[in-house]
């Protein structure tokens, strides 16, 4: 038991400065945010309320157990692209009936709720993280089905949402529809694929053609509530095995349906006799620099996440620009790779690989806080074997199958993204801290190799190198990687589940933890050829 | 003859009182309980208990029968009747003492004698102590406002205020009427009504040796309807003529029917005048006060004389102030309704004595209830007498108000806010008190009741209710309960506060929850107790629950929160024009049927409850869609009784 002592000083001039900075990003992210929770604007929703239809927000928060807390995920996606923010639905995890469930609620005020490619993502993505915890999930649809000008991007790809349906069902991940409106074309196979549906009487709308498409193809004249309505659906098609008297009743049934799961989850329930952590996670604010390019130390930032700030750290006089070591995340052990220094060298390399294969050995999940520049370049360290070793913490990060939990607590560049189990190396979860940049290298150091590269070409041609035209270039470069980097963009690229404040890192890990903890955790009974 | 097992043919406070001397004395105890008795602290705390069958009191503890074997089977050999019931039941006391069981009250003859009102005045008019009376055949035209009562009753029933002489005729009539169903006899006697007359009773005690205790006076001018609510001795700003007066009648009284036992002689007051009312011939439910400024045992003196024994020649000067209130189940704000069910807890802190004497000023506590006891709709509702015992009426009445907040009385309603209003208003603290006060201020004094911060107090409920939630939760017990990382409403919770819907919205904040009022602040939550801030001042509530039901303690004393389900089976609730049993009861009249056409303010059944006839009336016009009940029907709060369907009356 080793309890982090904190040296930061909150009242140091840098600290207050870190803070504020940082209090404007959190104050920004809300900004953000809120475009995403203002769905299709007022006029729609006013519109969607007159109809007396609740918004997707309360019908999860009425789904949801009383003071239980909801995890959103992906709020911020499309942003950067020309979608409404937040891709027209809201996913997240959240319990209900005292079971964690992947919900997935279409937001009808924004553009009817059709499905667009970023929807299309964010969908995909929630799927991905109910089928990989083993999580129940839970549809409230209300949807105008494919967003036609893109159907290009989506009709194709767009299949999967119903495969991932079927799939669930089949891997005994129970699946349930509650359909509060429109559910129609390929829509209706969402509850045609579910396990258990519910219709709203008077609300839902389930069919594969409309009456104009009806008498368009066979010259019957028929009417919503025929083809489609929740009673017909109820007591005649038996598609809905419920028949929902309003929305609050849909919800009800949709409750209930949850609590006779009987679900049990197969990983740790951990005692709850855990002690909170020493160190003051409000501190979080003060102590990453504004200034990206100065180093922190993580121990100051895992002091503030894990149980009594208790932190027993593995290798500690080795390869000291990776802190390692084991501690507990609201009852659940976990192992931590923390960047200290930025730059990962040979033996923070295999200092990780090793460290990564402990964690397999006992089952452990593993969290990686991002904030690195990559591996080291250079003469000495190419000849030393930095690939290789590099290669190892690769091939050690891809093959774990230990749940990974990715954040991104300052930068994440290069092939430092890959080793600490960024996006591509599917970590269970992975957010960023609203300081977080991510991308190839820096955005300075990316203007500076093109300019070096076009110089060199320009000598080489033995042509004059324009020296305002460059200067002019890097800025707009620079300026552009920048912009890039962002936590808004990665996370509208859905490249991580969200962006959060850093003072919630503990309570986003521990609500990951408890969903992960959903099925049993398993080791990797063997890794690639670790190039030694 | 020396006692030595004893039965109380009385339940509740009385026979816990009865026990708790009998158990100081070495005395035997046996108690008699109806089935819904069953599991009362009462029975519980005897040595032998006798089941009489059935509920009602008719079946039970006016059984005088059953009564007098069931003290023959458990082998006691004396009965203390308590009060009400059987208490002044000469019939009884004498079929008690034929079967040669000792009867601790009066004599059979003393009591009939007193049982009549009207006789009982002959005998003090002819003693020479002053009565009120009117012949109730020769009205004066300036007798009016006039009293009306009935010959044999009691505890304020069957009494009328009569204001002009068009009314007397019909309200002889009802006052006959009422009289004959309640106490079997129909003779009704005429008054002069005193609204502004003071409620003057003196305690005596008499031994067969001719010894007679008066053991001082109890002012009990605080009544609502006639019935006693807030009782004191010794009586407040009463001149020293006046109580010598009152003393002297009391000894006349005493003497004119050669009294033995205890007994209380009310009177009126009304300036220096002095006029006999009625003589009670058992132990009053007010005897503690006096027990508590004369450092006396009633029962135990009652026991001694009815040992035979010779009560020692003492005196009775009273010590310091005591002040009594009766603590019942009941919702003041909504027609004094009963309450029933389960007192969830009931705790009175700074109780020092139960069921005794104090030997220093604090708190007693005579109480038919513990946590977890029911409440029936079968008897009085009465959960205890709340008494204190100070240097002065001003100490004492602080120190009752005070532990009537503290008092952590939850599961039933109960006048203890009302019953504080009075303590703290200006007329009763001067001492200016009347029987016409509490009538007067009652609707003032309800209002007032309502806690000033009982917004505060669900709040805090909200809060530590929350809290709760989350840690009994199956999984993420001590995530922060409501966090959200992207908040999009605050968190609300929708509580009953007696009938009214109070909902308090709160959100988590940095983890931690907080009111959405920004005029509070949580300064800690956790889910048994909540500290709120308000400006610079924070208050402490202890919260608790049972089922949906949360119990808070506060600086303005005990609230209990229903919390209002956020689903309802659409099977389950309840259809609009749906009138609801308000008090358990049972159904004494039925005079509408399924299909009838009805308006609205017509009468559709009656429902009986505490004795009191309650018309349920129409709402709104329409027609009677249903009507699940039938005379005789046992319901209970809440129950649907009729169903109007108004869509119906068009047609």
């Amino acid at each position: 038991m080793t309890v982090i002592r904190s040296t930061i000083d909150p009242n140091s001039p840098a600290y207050l400065a870190n803070r504020e900075a940082m209090l404007e990003r959190v104050a920004d992210l809300d900004v953000q945010q809120a475009k995403a929770l203002a769905g299709g604007g007022e006029k729609y929703v006013d519109r969607h309320r007159k109809r007396g239809k609740l918004l997707a927000r309360e019908r999860i928060e009425l789904l949801l157990d009383r003071d239980s807390a909801f995890l959103e995920l992906s709020t911020l996606a499309a942003w950067g692209s020309d979608f409404p923010v937040g891709g027209n639905v809201v996913t997240g995890i959240g319990v209900v009936e005292g079971t964690e469930c992947l919900i997935v609620a279409n937001d009808p005020t924004s553009r009817g709720g059709a499905s667009n490619p970023s929807t299309l993502k964010k969908s995909g993505r929630a799927a991905q993280i109910a089928a990989e915890n083993n999580l129940p999930t839970i549809n409230l649809v209300e949807s105008g089905g494919a967003d036609l000008p893109t159907q290009k991007e989506i009709f194709i790809p767009g299949g999967a949402g119903f495969r991932n349906l079927t799939r669930a069902s089949a891997a005994r991940r129970p699946t349930v529809s509650l359909v509060f409106g429109n559910s129609t074309a390929g829509g209706a196979y969402i509850p045609g694929m579910s396990d258990y549906t519910v219709m709203v009487k008077g609300g839902a709308k389930v069919f594969l053609a409309g009456p104009p498409l009806v008498k368009m193809a066979t010259g019957e004249d028929s009417d919503d509530e025929s083809l489609g309505g929740a009673e017909m659906h109820a007591r005649q098609s038996g598609l809905a095995d419920y028949l929902a008297s309003d929305e609050l009743d849909a919800i009800r049934i949709g409750r209930s349906i949850i609590r006779r799961l009987n679900w049990q989850k197969q990983g740790l329930v951990p005692a709850t006799d855990y002690a909170d952590p020493v160190l003051d996670a409000e501190e979080l604010l003060g102590l990453v620099p504004s200034d990206p390019k100065e180093p922190f130390d993580p121990r100051e930032v895992i002091g503030r996440i894990v149980d009594g700030s208790d932190f027993d750290e593995f290798k500690p006089l080795y390869g000291s620009s990776l802190v390692t070591g084991w501690a507990n995340l609201h009852g659940h052990p976990i192992g931590i790779l923390a960047n200290a220094q930025g730059v990962l060298f040979s033996e923070e390399a295999q200092k990780a690989a090793q460290f990564i294969q402990l964690a397999n050995q006992i089952d452990t999940p593993l969290l990686f806080l991002h904030n690195t520049t990559g591996y080291m370049v250079g003469k000495e360290y190419e000849q030393r074997g930095i690939i290789k070793h590099g290669a190892q913490m690769i091939n050690a990060v891809s093959n774990s199958t230990v749940p990974h939990l990715s954040v991104v607590i300052g930068s994440s560049y290069g092939a430092g993204n890959y080793g600490m189990s960024g996006r591509a190396y599917d970590p269970r979860f992975m957010f960023s801290w609203v300081n977080a940049k991510s991308a190839v290298m820096g955005a300075a150091q990316l203007a500076g190799v093109i300019s070096i590269v076009s110089r060199a070409s320009a000598e080489k041609k033995g042509v004059p190198f324009d020296e305002d035209a460059d200067a002019q270039m890097r800025e707009l470069v620079e300026k552009q990687i920048e912009a890039e980097s962002t936590s808004y963009v990665i996370s509208g690229m859905l490249y991580d589940d969200g962006v959060i404040d850093p003072r919630d890192t503990r309570t986003v890990l521990g609500i990951c933890l408890s969903a992960i903890n959903t099925t049993a955790i398993r080791g990797a009974e063997g890794f690639g050829v670790f190039r030694l | 003859m020396t006692i030595r097992r004893l039965l109380v043919a009385n339940r509740g406070e009385i026979a816990r009182r009865v026990f708790a001397t009998c158990r100081q004395l070495g005395i035997e105890t046996v108690a008699v309980h109806s089935d819904a008795d069953a599991d009362a602290p009462f029975v519980r705390e005897a040595d032998y208990a006798v089941r009489l069958p059935g509920d009602a009191p008719s079946e039970t503890y006016l059984r005088g029968d059953l009564i007098v074997a069931a003290a023959k089977s458990s082998g006691a050999d004396a009965i203390h009747p308590g009060y009400g019931f059987l208490s002044e039941n000469a019939e009884f006391a004498a079929q008690v003492t034929d079967a040669g069981i000792t009867w601790v009250g009066p004599r059979p003859e003393t009591i009939a004698s007193m049982g009549s009102k009207i006789e009982a005045k002959a005998l003090m008019r002819a003693a020479g102590v002053p009565t009120l009376d009117i012949d109730v055949d020769n009205v004066a035209d300036d007798a009016f406002p006039l009293l009306v009562k009935a010959a044999f009753g009691g505890g304020g029933r069957g009494m009328r205020v009569v204001r002009a002489r068009d009314q007397l005729t019909g309200e002889l009539e009802a006052a006959r009427d009422e009289a004959r169903s309640a106490f079997g006899d129909d003779t009704v006697f005429v008054e002069p009504y005193l609204p502004t007359a003071r409620h003057v009773e003196v305690q005596v005690l008499a031994d067969q040796h001719g010894t007679c205790w008066v053991v001082g006076e109890r002012d009990c001018s605080i009544q609502r309807r006639h019935q006693k609510v807030v009782e004191e001795a010794p009586a407040p700003n009463l001149p020293d003529s006046v109580r010598d007066r009152l003393f002297d009648a009391a000894r006349k009284a005493v003497g004119a029917v050669d009294y033995v036992g205890a007994g209380t002689v009310e009177f009126l007051v009304q300036g220096e005048s002095v006029y006999f009312l009625e003589m009670n011939t058992r132990l009053q439910v007010e005897h503690p006060v006096t027990e508590c400024v004369t450092d006396t045992d009633l029962v135990a003196g009652q026991l001694t004389v009815a040992e035979g024994g010779a009560l020692p020649e003492r005196d009775f000067a009273p010590n310091g102030h005591a002040i009594e209130v009766r603590l019942y189940a009941e919702d003041p704000a909504h027609g004094w309704a009963p309450q029933t069910g389960t007192v969830e807890s009931f705790d009175f802190p700074a109780a020092a004595a139960r069921f005794s004497r104090l030997d220093r000023p604090g708190l007693r506590l005579d109480s038919a209830v513990e946590s977890g006891s029911t409440v029936s709709i079968h008897y009085d509702p009465m959960l205890a007498k709340v008494i204190v015992w100070g240097p002065t009426r001003e100490a004492a009445t602080r120190m009752l108000s005070d532990a009537l907040r503290r008092g952590r009385v939850h599961g039933v309603l109960t006048n203890a806010a009302v019953l504080r209003s009075i303590l703290t208003d200006e007329e009763f603290v001067a001492g200016r008190v009347h029987t016409s006060l509490l009538d007067e201020r009652i609707d003032q004094w309800i209002e007032s009741a309502v806690a000033p911060d009982a917004g505060q107090a669900v709040t805090a409920a909200a809060l530590a209710d929350a809290t709760a939630a989350q840690r009994s939760r199956r999984v993420q017990q001590r995530i922060p309960a409501a966090w959200r990382n992207v908040r999009s409403k605050d968190q609300t919770r929708t509580y009953l506060l007696g009938e009214d819907e109070v909902t308090v919205a709160y959100r988590s904040i940095g983890g931690r929850l907080a009111p959405a009022d920004e005029a509070l602040t949580a300064e800690r939550v956790d889910a048994d107790g909540v500290r709120l801030r308000s400006g610079d001042v924070q208050s402490a509530y202890r919260v608790g629950r049972i089922d949906d039901t949360t119990h808070v303690d506060g600086p303005h004393g005990a609230v209990d929160l229903a919390l209002v389900p956020r689903f309802v089976d659409p099977q389950e609730a309840v259809a609009s024009g749906s009138l609801l049993a308000p008090m358990p009861g049972v159904v004494t009249a039925v005079s509408a049927a399924v299909g009838d056409s009805v308006t609205a303010g017509a009468p559709l059944l009656v429902l009986e409850a505490m004795k009191m006839q309650h018309s349920i009336t129409a709402p709104t016009d329409g027609v009677v869609s249903e009507l699940p009940v039938s005379v005789g029907s046992q319901v209970t709060a809440g129950a649907v009784l009729a169903v109007i369907d108004e869509n119906d009356s068009a047609e």
